[in-house]
């Protein structure tokens, strides 16, 4: 079983790294986590965005939870806050859209419009 | 809810909702009984006796954004449907204690899930809140609070990516341990 003591190593590096780490304001992911976001698969996907966000040293992203977002059949959302930008709403999202999203929006500022409420929203008509 | 460990994620969000700063989630698989329950204890608002008498009616929510609440109702359903229970007790102030049980044997009780990702999942989200978790099977017991973790990494936040790796993995070899995890 592994052990608590490895905190002490895991910290000293995490120390390290977060002295380098700039406190300017950085875009927010909030993953809905009602009853219909949890029941559609928002776990996984709350889970693939902190990895993402890991995995490429994104410093400045907050990943967190809200609850029901309000339209459940789209479930699961996300969306996205940039400071300065209008907010955008990722529907019907599973793990494996997580690393464009996060590439392309996040990274490189290219939203995924594919994948927004709005193009889902325009293919149901 | 697929899983058990979906369950206890959305009933979980009820504490927070009232405002709990230290949430106990226990999970006991007993064998011998063939009964796996789970109890969540929060020291949130809590609910007056009306309220509670309620609580299972879909009908029934604080929430202002629509009418309706599913987290509860479908947690009976599911405890129902594999001969279990949900109980539940409230006091406005002190906080609620939610305890749902499970006929372990029973075809249609739902496997434990990934208690792992939920309770990191619950971590990350709220790093400001103390989650306090046992796992108990007749082989052993499974011991977790995130003061300890708190404790021992001062000066980073528990919601680090680095520490909130190490805590899903540290709770996955413990439970590996005690044989936890009912599929």
């Amino acid at each position: 079983m592994k052990s608590l003591e490895e905190l002490e190593e895991i910290r000293k590096k995490t120390l390290e790294s977060v002295n380098i780490r700039t406190e300017r304001q950085g875009t927010r992911v909030v993953v809905g986590m009602g009853t219909c976001g949890i029941a559609a698969g928002a776990r996984p996907v709350l889970l693939a965005f902190l990895d993402e966000v890991s995995k490429r040293n994104l410093n400045n992203v907050i990943v967190t939870q809200t609850g029901c977002i309000g339209v459940c059949r789209l479930e699961p959302m996300v969306e996205i806050y940039t400071p300065g930008e209008e907010k955008v709403t990722y529907v019907k999202v599973t793990p494996d859209k997580v690393s464009k999203i996060v590439s392309n929006h996040i990274v490189n500022g290219q939203i995924v419009s594919e994948y927004t409420i709005g193009a889902y929203e325009e293919e149901e008509r | 809810m697929r899983d058990i460990s979906l369950h206890i994620l959305d009933i979980v969000q009820n504490s927070i909702a009232a405002q709990g700063t230290t949430i106990y989630i226990e999970i006991d698989e007993d064998a011998e009984k063939d009964l796996l329950t789970f109890t969540i204890s929060d020291n949130g608002v809590g609910m007056d006796g009306q309220m509670v008498d309620h609580i299972f009616n879909p009908f029934c929510t604080t929430r202002t954004t629509r009418k309706v609440g599913l987290g509860l109702p479908l947690l009976k359903a599911s405890a129902e449907g594999s001969d279990g229970y949900v109980h539940i007790e409230s006091k406005q102030g002190e906080g609620t204690q939610i305890k749902a049980a499970f006929k372990i044997s029973h075809i249609d009780r739902p496997p434990l899930g990934k208690i792992d990702e939920t309770i990191v999942t619950l971590i990350a989200c709220n790093p400001d809140i103390d989650f306090i978790y046992t796992h108990i099977t007749n082989r052993g017991k499974f011991f977790f609070d995130t003061r300890d973790i708190k404790n021992k990494i001062a000066g980073i936040s528990i919601a680090q990516p680095e520490i909130l790796k190490f805590i899903g993995e540290y709770i996955e070899s413990g439970l590996k341990k005690i044989g936890g995890g009912a599929t």
